[in-house]
C-alpha cells in the first residue's frame, strides 16, 4: 500500500475513547471504539473523500491523523515522518503543513476575536513576519477567499455562515499548508452557499497544490470533489476506490446500500432507481458486533460473517474491500 | 472579485464594527434600573473615598452631652412620647448615637468598610476562583476530579465556625508572641486595618469556591468548541489557549456571578460585625452600627434606620446591576 507519491499514510490507526465509572477512583469499564484499525494513504495533490453515517468515526479519523486526538494505536506518516511518536516541538513545526477546516462555522471562530486576529493567529503563533507583514498577509488571505479586506476589524457574529466558513478556510491557509482535513466543511451551510465553498476549495487546491481529506456525508458532493472515496462503517473502512470505480463497480453491501441513496438527476432513471433500505440502527461503537461489523444489518450475511472479520483487501487494482461475499453482494443487490 | 464587490454593498459594511463586549455594554446601558444602580454605586464609592472631606466630624469623635441627640424634624419617625425623653440638638444632621458620635459621619465611613469588602472580596474570589477553576477544567480527568473534590470538601465546612476559629487562633498567637514575629505582624496589620484583614481572609476563603465551579464549568463547555481545537491544530500552546481563547469567553458569566455575590459579602461583613467578629471598635461598619442601634431600638429607632437603609440600598443596587449584567451577557441574546 505504501506508494512513493503518498503524502499521508495511515497504518492500522486505532482510537478508543475510554468509558469510566466511579466518583473518586475512576476505573475504565469499556471503550468507544470510534476508529478501530484503519489503513489508507492519501496521494500528493489528491482529494480523498471519506463518507459514512453519523457516528461512524469519520471526524475522529481526521482529528486523529492531525494528532488532535492522541491515537490509541497505529501510525500516521506525513511525508515519511511518523507523527504518532513525534515530540511536541516537532509536531508544532509540522502543524504548519497540516490544517483543518471545521464543520460548524459558528463554533470554529472565537467570538471574542476580530477576523484579523483569527486569521493572523497562526502567523502570531509561529512568529512569522513583522506586524505589518502579517497584516498584509491577512489582507491577501481575505482576498483569496473573496472576502473584503475591509472586514479585518469585524467580529465573527457579523458574518453569515458561508462567510464564516471562508474565514475558517483563510485561517487554515495562513501557513501555506500542504494537507488540509476538511471535516464536513459544507454540512452546516445552505445549499447555495455549499457550492460556493466547494468551488473555492477546488480552486485553492489547484492554485496551491493542496491535498485534501474531505469528510462528508453528502455523497453527491463527495463524488464531485473527490478523486478517491473511502467508505467507513462503525470505525472500519469497508471500501476504498477511485470515485468512478466506486460508483460503477461497488462491491461492499454497505457501500451499495449507501450509494443507492444518491438521487440521479435523470427523472426516467431516477424512477427506476433501486433503493436499499437497511434494517435497524448502527450498533453502538462501545459494543461493536463480532466478526464483520456490518453483519447485523447486512442483507446477504452468512454464518461466517458473525465469526470472522473480513480482511480489507485489494480485489482489483486500487479497489479495496472488506467483505467475504463481494460477488454475491453485486449479484443480489445491484 | 464579484463576491467581494457584492459584499461591499451589503448591510454589513454600513454598520460600525462592534465586539461582543461593546454589544453587551450597549444592552446594559439600555437597562434603566441597571444604569441607575451603577450610578448609585459610583456615588457610594465617591462618598467612601472622600469621606473625610464630606464631614466635619470624625467617626470616633464624641460629644458626650449630645448622646442620642436627634434633630427636631426627626420626631415623626420616633416612637410616641419621644419628645419627653429625647435630647434635641441640631448639631448632628441625622442624629447621634449613644456615645454622641455623628451617625451620618459613621454611616459614610461605614461605606468604606462595606465597599472595600465588596471589591476586595470579589477581586480575591475572582482571582483564586478563575485560576483554580480554569486549571481544573482545562486539565480535566483525574486532576479535575481531585481539585473539585477539594472544593466540595471546603464547601461543606461550616463558614461561621471557620471564621470564629480564625479569629481566636490569630488572637491567641498574638497574645502569646506579644506582637512579635509572623503572627504578631498579622495582628498588627489587622488592627491597623480596623479588623478588616481577618474579614478579607474569611470572606475570600469561602467565596472563591463558587467562582471556581463556574469557571470550571465554563471552561469545560468552551474547551470542546471547535475554535479551541482550531487553535490546537495551529500549534497554539496551553497558555495561549487559556488566556486568548478561553478566558475572554468565560469572563461574562463570572462577572455576573461576582456582582450577584457582592451583596452576600456586604451582608457577611455586616453579620460578622453584628455578632462581634467583624471590624474592631471604633471603626464604623453598617453591621456594627445596626448592632449598637438595636440595643436602643425602642427608644431610638433612627439609630438602626440610617445604616440599615444604606445597607439595603447598596445591596439592592448591586443586585439590580447584576441582573442587568446577566441580561447583557446572556448568550441567548448574542447575534440579536
Amino acid at each position: 500500500m505504501a506508494e512513493n507519491n503518498s503524502l499521508v499514510r495511515v497504518e492500522k490507526l486505532v482510537k478508543h475513547f475510554p468509558i469510566t465509572q466511579g466518583v473518586i477512583i475512576q476505573r475504565q469499564v469499556g471503550a468507544v471504539k470510534a476508529v478501530d484499525g484503519i489503513s489508507f494513504d492519501i496521494k500528493h495533490g489528491e482529494t480523498l473523500g471519506l463518507v459514512g453515517e453519523s457516528g461512524c468515526g469519520k471526524s475522529t479519523t481526521g482529528r486523529t491523523i492531525l494528532q488532535l486526538h492522541e491515537p490509541t494505536a497505529g501510525k500516521v506518516y506525513y511525508d515519511g515522518e511518523d507523527l504518532t511518536t513525534m515530540g511536541e516541538s516537532d509536531l508544532r513545526r509540522l502543524r504548519r503543513e497540516m490544517q483543518i477546516i471545521f464543520q460548524d462555522p459558528y463554533a470554529s471562530l472565537n467570538p471574542r476575536m476580530t477576523i484579523g486576529d483569527i486569521i493572523g493567529e497562526p502567523l502570531d503563533i509561529h512568529k512569522i513576519g513583522t506586524a505589518k507583514e502579517r497584516l498584509e498577509r491577512v489582507q491577501e488571505l481575505l482576498n483569496l477567499v473573496r472576502l473584503n479586506p475591509f472586514f479585518i476589524k469585524r467580529y465573527p457574529h457579523e458574518f453569515s455562515g458561508g462567510q464564516r466558513q471562508r474565514i475558517g478556510v483563510a485561517r487554515a491557509l495562513a501557513l501555506n499548508p500542504n494537507f488540509i482535513v476538511c471535516d464536513e466543511p459544507i454540512s452546516a451551510l445552505d445549499v447555495s452557499v455549499q457550492a460556493q465553498v466547494v468551488n473555492l476549495l477546488e480552486e485553492l487546491q489547484e492554485k496551491f497544490d493542496l491535498t485534501y481529506l474531505f469528510i462528508a456525508h453528502d455523497l453527491s458532493m463527495v463524488r464531485h470533489i473527490s478523486d478517491r472515496i473511502a467508505v467507513m462503517y462503525l470505525g472500519k473502512l469497508v471500501e476504498l476506490a477511485d470515485k468512478d470505480e466506486l460508483f460503477y463497480n461497488k462491491m461492499h453491501p454497505y457501500a451499495i446500500a449507501l450509494l443507492s441513496a444518491v438521487p440521479i438527476p435523470d427523472p426516467v432513471k431516477e424512477r427506476q432507481r433501486k433503493r436499499i433500505i437497511l434494517e435497524g440502527d448502527v450498533p453502538s461503537p462501545a459494543k461493536p458486533p463480532s466478526g464483520c461489523r456490518f453483519h447485523t444489518r447486512c442483507p446477504i450475511a452468512q454464518d461466517i460473517c458473525k465469526v470472522e472479520d473480513p480482511p480489507f483487501e485489494e480485489k482489483t487494482p486500487g479497489h479495496w474491500v472488506a467483505c467475504h461475499f463481494t460477488k454475491k453482494a453485486q449479484e443480489e443487490m445491484l | 472579485m464579484a463576491v467581494a464587490d457584492l459584499e461591499l454593498n451589503s448591510s454589513i459594511t454600513q454598520q460600525k464594527e462592534r465586539s461582543l463586549w461593546q454589544k453587551s455594554m450597549d444592552r446594559l446601558l439600555r437597562n434603566k434600573l441597571a444604569v441607575i444602580s451603577g450610578i448609585f454605586i459610583i456615588l457610594m464609592v465617591l462618598v467612601a473615598v472622600f469621606a473625610k472631606q464630606l464631614t466635619p466630624y470624625t467617626y470616633a469623635e464624641q460629644d458626650l452631652i449630645a448622646n442620642n441627640a436627634i434633630p427636631k424634624w426627626m420626631l415623626f419617625i420616633m416612637p410616641e412620647g419621644a419628645e419627653n425623653y429625647a435630647n434635641f440638638s441640631d448639631k448632628f444632621p441625622l442624629a447621634a448615637d449613644h456615645l454622641g458620635r455623628d451617625l451620618l459621619t459613621r454611616t459614610i465611613f461605614g461605606a468604606r468598610v462595606s465597599l472595600t469588602i465588596a471589591f476586595a472580596g470579589s477581586l480575591v474570589s475572582l482571582l483564586i476562583g478563575i485560576v483554580y477553576g480554569m486549571i481544573s477544567g482545562y486539565a480535566g480527568g483525574r486532576v479535575d476530579n481531585l481539585m473539585m473534590r477539594v472544593v466540595d470538601f471546603l464547601w461543606a465546612f461550616p463558614f461561621l465556625i471557620v471564621v470564629i476559629l480564625l479569629q481566636t487562633y490569630f488572637k491567641a498567637i498574638a497574645s502569646r508572641s506579644g506582637g512579635e514575629g509572623m503572627g504578631g505582624a498579622f495582628i498588627n496589620l489587622n488592627n491597623q486595618m480596623g479588623g478588616l484583614l481577618f474579614l478579607f481572609i474569611a470572606i475570600g476563603l469561602i467565596n472563591w469556591l463558587g467562582m471556581a465551579r463556574i469557571a470550571r464549568g465554563q471552561v469545560l463547555s468552551y474547551k470542546q468548541m471547535e475554535f479551541v481545537e482550531a487553535a490546537h491544530a495551529l500549534g497554539a500552546n496551553d497558555t495561549r489557549i487559556m488566556f486568548k481563547h478561553l478566558l475572554p469567553n468565560i469572563l461574562g458569566p463570572l462577572i455576573v456571578a461576582e456582582t450577584m455575590a457582592i451583596p452576600g459579602y456586604i451582608f457577611t461583613e455586616a453579620f460578622l460585625s453584628f455578632i462581634g467578629l467583624g471590624v474592631n471598635a471604633p471603626t464604623p461598619s453598617w453591621g456594627i452600627m445596626i448592632q449598637e442601634g438595636v440595643q436602643a431600638l425602642r427608644s431610638y429607632p433612627n439609630q438602626v434606620l440610617l445604616p440599615a437603609i444604606a445597607l439595603s440600598l447598596t445591596t439592592l443596587a448591586f443586585n439590580f446591576l447584576g441582573d442587568g449584567l446577566r441580561d447583557a451577557f446572556d448568550p441567548r441574546q448574542i447575534d440579536k
